[in-house]
């Protein structure tokens, strides 16, 4: 179902993760959140900041146990498990924030 | 408290993924790549091997753009935080290429066909691509 | 310790079959399948090939495959064995793991 954002019309899959990578912008996340009834704190957003980075680079979302890591690594010990994650994005880390986004869904996520 | 991924999952088996097939072409070098991914989900011992045009998929400076595919050679350099970190390339097959493994983008352990073949022989499954 | 390869492809239009030989090592066994087993007849370009692989090694041709393509049994390469799908799940149960050169 495609999504409106800003005036203009974006496409999604039959999930709801966007269709072009390239039509994201912080609006999109904004939409997305608002849907599922969620208000996008700074810690919503350094996870979805660290996601685009991480797909930027590597061109793949991360399994969640890669993503969990990361995030420990980066945004310091408190931030990297799965509990932290799960409360922020509770449909999943990985699921939830990588649709938050604009990643396609990650690989090996069901 | 552990992470579920933590806890012990029983025997570990090594797993080797044998890459021989350049990528765009066909399918394999992707879907080889895919599957990898997914099952390090699963904490075996895995490692990477690429022999014949199989060593064509790590050359730096692969650019899709003008061909409308994905690029996922970036995808490899991932691998590390998947801990995957096992990535042989067979010597003879650079060699005939043109390549070293300066050309690859990621480190990687250069090995002799005979090397590879007994490494080969110490897996207990060899999934091929 | 001993690994099972497989061929799948025509040794005339790939090179799946010379990339297996090099690496096939001592012990080990070699089963043509599909369009591999043009690879296991007589007369061929890679006859040679293939008979030198025997040395050290077993060379098995699946039945089902060949008679598929219209070659019967005495086109094959001497000492290379026909075997039929019983004897490929043998095969496959005998060793240790099983390499596919695609």
């Amino acid at each position: 179902m495609p999504i409106e954002v800003n005036g203009k019309t974006l496409e999604t899959d039959e999930e709801g993760y966007l269709a072009n990578l390239n039509d994201w912008e912080p609006a999109v996340a904004e939409a997305m959140a608002k849907a599922d009834g969620v208000e996008l704190s700074e810690n919503h957003w350094e996870v979805i900041n660290f996601l685009r980075e991480y797909y930027e680079e590597y061109q793949i979302a991360p399994a969640v146990r890669v993503l969990t890591k990361a995030i420990g690594k980066k945004l310091g010990k408190e931030k990297g498990n799965s509990k932290y994650l799960y409360e922020l994005f509770p449909y999943g880390p990985a699921k939830q924030a990588c649709k938050y986004a604009g990643l396609p869904k990650p690989t090996g996520c069901v | 408290m552990a992470e579920p991924w933590e806890e012990d999952e029983g025997p570990v088996k090594k797993f080797m993924y044998v890459n021989r097939k350049a990528p765009y072409g066909t399918i394999y070098a992707l879907e080889s790549l895919e599957v990898v991914l997914i099952a390090a989900a699963f904490d075996q011992d895995v490692s990477l091997a690429f022999l014949d045009d199989g060593v064509f998929q790590l050359k730096k400076g692969q650019d899709t753009g003008e061909i409308g595919v994905k690029n996922f050679s970036p995808t490899y350099r991932a691998l590390e935080g998947y801990d995957i970190e096992k990535l042989y390339v067979e010597k003879e097959s650079l060699e005939v290429r043109g390549l070293t493994a300066d050309d690859l983008i990621v480190p990687v352990e250069v090995l002799s066909q005979d090397e590879l073949s007994k490494l080969m022989d110490e897996q207990d499954v060899i999934l091929s691509f | 310790m001993a690994t099972l390869h497989t061929v799948n492809k025509s040794p005339f239009e790939k090179r799946s079959l010379d990339c297996c030989i090099r690496h096939a090592n001592p012990g080990s066994a070699i089963l043509l399948i599909e369009d591999g087993v043009y690879g296991a007849l007589k007369d061929t370009a890679v006859s040679d090939k293939v008979s030198g692989a025997l040395d050290g090694r077993k060379v098995y041709v699946l039945g089902p495959d060949l008679h598929a393509r219209g070659m019967s049994d005495d086109r094959v390469i001497d000492g290379v064995e026909v075997v039929d799908y019983a004897a490929f799940v043998d095969l496959v149960t005998e060793h240790d793991r099983v390499q596919a050169w695609l």
